[in-house]
């Protein structure tokens, strides 16, 4: 498959720009932001627990991004098709997965931006302690991969639609089953008549679950395995939508 | 080598079809208008000559280069107005026309060259540095133009490119079409009838997806001829496509 990184790039570069256009991007950040913190402090007791890590920040990133997520990637492409401008661009000379990969990987560095700004939670445990660091980088990296899952998964549903309100709504449930699919209100459901490697399989899929192990510092193989396939297969999708537009 | 090229074109909405086997050659030097009532497959058409739809049958090409199963090369020759004229409201005019200029594989000399040139050429100085949303319908258009002239392609692909502009924006927007058709092989699809007899070197007119009139203005003109009187071609047009619209 011939790819133009030049393409990759400009259109990174435009998406990347368009997030800054608009004051969602200072809105996202700023939810993003207090509610990570808010939850970390009042739901997650990160004081009362007398630690010093970053536990109880972590654990709400899947909660957090599986509304976030489909807020950065509703517009990606549904909002191309509503303007008309998807016309214009799948004009020019380039291919569908070179536009399908720059637009992932800006809402993605968008999300790095988030994630970097809460680092001032590691800057607080390292004055009022001495945290794992390995156990934050993993967390870290763990919460990085996981949001590019879920946008991946947001950016892919983007193009079946040009309504960006659709668009969010059945991203935000998409993200939800995947999160929890570990729960055990899930498996118990399933327990009852699936066989036992189908209750495996849907809880190896868990969203939850696979970040867990990460935040336990473990880089453990096939949680990054499960997010950067699911990146893969949803990228793979979301070009296939956007060629079978055109025969629509 | 004719620049654009198109047989048996085919395109089925759910039931209704579109466009029902339209067959089009324009070779460099001619400006198509393209006519026909709303509705009658025009924005399919151009969609399909410029491989943004895929057609259920008939083939399409662009300077040789089949739009389908060659669609970047076909595409490198191609400057494309879609209907609306859609462009990234968020952006600047400038910042717009260089984003398409490097998608379109022009280096920095070259794309600077030409930006100049379509400031000149399509009177855009005034809106150079605003957001495109903050444009008048008249700017949006010519921004519209300027994106698809950017590379200087041979063959040029404009739907309704004077729709919304005022009496002097049309004017403007005929010189120019004539100033730059000499070398290019130009189609444009308009309501405006004397815009056809202004600058287009011949008409084809649509009705429900057939091709049901391909001839000079005057050809056409002349061939309608009654009692020694020659119609205007909006009578022509009517003549040809009211019925069936009706």
């Amino acid at each position: 498959m011939k790819t133009s990184f030049r393409t990759i790039a400009l259109v990174f570069g435009r998406e990347f720009r368009a997030y800054f256009a608009t004051p969602l991007a200072a809105v996202f950040l700023l939810v993003f932001l207090a509610l990570s913190a808010g939850l970390a402090f009042f739901a997650g007791g990160f004081f009362e627990r007398g630690q010093a890590d970053l536990g109880p920040f972590f654990a709400w990133h899947p909660w957090l991004f599986l509304i976030l997520m489909p807020a950065i990637g509703m517009r990606l492409w549904a909002d191309e098709r509503r303007s008309g401008v998807i016309e214009l661009l799948m004009t020019l000379p380039v291919r569908a997965h070179e536009v399908v990969i720059g637009k992932f990987l800006a809402g993605w560095a968008f999300t790095a931006v988030a994630l970097v700004l809460t680092m001032s939670f590691w800057l607080v445990t390292l004055y009022l302690g001495s945290p794992d660091n390995g156990i934050v980088l993993a967390s870290y990296l763990g919460s990085f991969l996981m949001a590019g899952a879920f946008l991946a998964i947001s950016a892919c549903i983007s193009a079946m639609t040009k309504n960006q309100v659709i668009a969010f709504i059945l991203a935000a449930i998409v993200s939800f089953l995947l999160v929890m699919s570990g729960t055990n209100l899930v498996l118990a459901a399933l327990r009852g008549w699936a066989p036992a490697f189908v209750v495996d399989l849907v809880q190896s899929l868990s969203f939850i679950t696979n970040f867990d192990r990460l935040t336990r510092g473990v880089l453990e193989a096939p949680a990054v395995i499960l997010f950067l396939s699911t990146i893969v297969l949803a990228l793979w999708i979301n070009v296939q939508v956007v060629d079978a537009k055109k025969a629509a | 080598m004719q620049l654009v090229q198109a047989s048996g074109l085919v395109k089925t909405f759910s039931r209704l079809r579109a466009v029902d086997g339209v067959s089009l050659e324009v070779s460099r030097g001619e400006v198509v208008g393209f006519l026909g009532p709303n509705g009658a497959g025009k924005s399919t058409t151009m969609k399909m000559l410029t491989g943004f739809l895929e057609p259920d049958a008939g083939t399409a090409s662009i300077a040789g280069h089949d739009v389908f199963s060659d669609p970047i090369a076909a595409r490198r020759h191609l400057g494309y107005l879609p209907e609306g004229a859609p462009a990234y409201g968020d952006m600047t005019v400038a910042d717009f026309l260089a984003f398409v200029g490097r998608m379109r594989g022009l280096s920095s000399a070259v794309l600077g060259e030409r930006l100049a040139e379509m400031v000149e050429r399509v009177n855009l100085t005034a809106v150079w540095n605003r957001p495109i949303d903050a444009l008048s319908k008249g700017f949006k258009r010519r921004v519209g133009i300027a994106q698809a002239l950017v590379h200087d392609p041979e063959v040029l692909i404009l739907d309704e490119p004077t729709d919304g502009l005022d009496p002097n924006q049309k004017h403007d927007m005929r010189e120019l079409i004539s100033a730059i058709a000499p070398g290019k092989a130009i189609v444009i699809s308009t309501h405006i009838l004397e815009e056809v007899e202004a600058i287009c070197s011949r008409v084809v007119i649509i009705a429900e997806g057939k091709v049901v009139a391909d001839a000079t203005p005057s050809a056409l003109l002349d061939a309608a001829v009654v009692d020694g009187q020659r119609p205007t071609l909006e009578t022509v047009f009517r003549s040809i496509t009211g019925s069936k619209a009706a």
